[in-house]
């Protein structure tokens, strides 16, 4: 099969959707026995799933609906929780170069904290395939709404979902991609220096906006430390 | 809150969710970047990954947990070297899992 195919580009992102989804999964699952929980009905729960897609935000406004929230704190919270995805948006965007106008919304409405992890690296290794990037964001979307239907079928949680480990498979996937991009000294710097800050940072009580906080400033000692070293050795 | 109020919250919701994702996209794709945000740029994804993973790995259940009976910061070791040596963060999660499932069951 010619590597370059349409079919090749799609089974390629679904194959790198796989760890997504396995992550995706159990917490999509999660979701939906809480969602019915909270007394929202089965459509309204897929609804979520399926415009929102954005798995902190979704269990945050489950909470607040559990606890009578106005609609208008909802959605708030819902934009203080998901800004985060404008640096990841701005980060790819170089890469969606040429892409039909359609193609990049598509994209951006499937991009979550995970399919902007494997599309970065691929960026780092080359311009990104519209079919097989939104291969794998369809894939991983997939699994969301199937981990939320089913959780709205089981109702309830249902044995011990930890002894699958499938909980640490998000974890693992940006352990991986991580160790995929660290090509040096610099970038491990900034690795280091932003996840200690982002532990510092929510244990200060930055709530959700530590994310945001230790990205911005990470990328800025990155490009920092990037200028002087350059300087040093013209 | 009826369903068809919270369904309208859903809507509200997907609009301040997609446009974040959405405008930079648009905003930033068609044209090249000025050398310095190019740069700066370049650094984000490890600085978001990191900045993402470190609390859950400090604190798989919500308090800092620095010690040695974290499952995670172990399970980390494997999925790394998993990484480096196959080129394959598909490979590096399985194993990664695997570990994790394995040492609840043995532990």
């Amino acid at each position: 099969m010619n590597p370059s195919s349409p079919r090749a580009a799609w089974r390629t992102g679904a194959l790198q959707a796989l760890p997504i989804a396995a992550g995706y999964l159990p917490i999509a699952f999660t979701y939906g026995v809480l969602a019915q929980g909270a007394g929202l009905s089965t459509l309204n729960t897929l609804l979520m799933s399926l415009l929102v897609y954005a798995g902190a935000s979704q269990f945050v406004a489950v909470g607040l609906l559990a606890s009578g929230a106005s609609p208008l704190s909802i959605v708030l919270s819902t934009l203080i929780v998901n800004l985060r995805h404008m640096l990841m948006s701005a980060t790819l965007a170089p890469a969606l170069k040429g892409w039909r106008w359609r193609q990049q919304g598509a994209f951006a409405f499937e991009l979550t904290d995970e399919t902007f992890a494997v599309h970065a690296m691929k960026v780092s290794t080359g311009a990104l395939n519209p079919a097989e990037s939104l291969a794998l964001n369809l894939s991983a979307q997939a699994a969301w709404i199937a981990g939320t239907a089913l959780g709205v079928l089981a109702g309830q949680v249902v044995g011990d979902l930890r002894a699958l480990g499938l909980d640490f498979a998000l974890p693992a996937l940006f352990i991986a991609l991580l160790a995929l991009q660290i090509k040096g000294g610099r970038q491990f710097a900034v690795a280091i220096f932003s996840g200690g800050l982002a532990v510092a940072l929510q244990r200060a009580g930055w709530g959700h906006w530590h994310v945001i906080g230790a990205a911005l400033a990470g990328a800025t000692l990155g490009s920092l430390l990037e200028r002087w070293t350059k300087r040093r050795s013209p | 809150m009826d369903q068809t109020q919270i369904t309208l919250t859903i809507l509200g919701m997907a609009v301040v969710t997609f446009l974040p994702r959405l405008l930079p996209i648009k905003a930033l794709s068609a044209r090249s970047l000025p050398p310095v945000l190019a740069g700066w740029l370049k650094h984000m994804p490890i600085a978001v990954l990191a900045a993402m993973l470190v609390p859950t790995l400090l604190a798989p259940e919500g308090d800092l947990a620095v010690n040695l009976s974290n499952l995670y910061l172990w399970a980390s070791i494997p999925a790394w070297l998993v990484a480096r040596r196959t080129h394959s963060f598909v490979a590096a999660v399985l194993v990664g899992i695997a570990v994790v499932a394995i040492a609840r069951r043995l532990l």
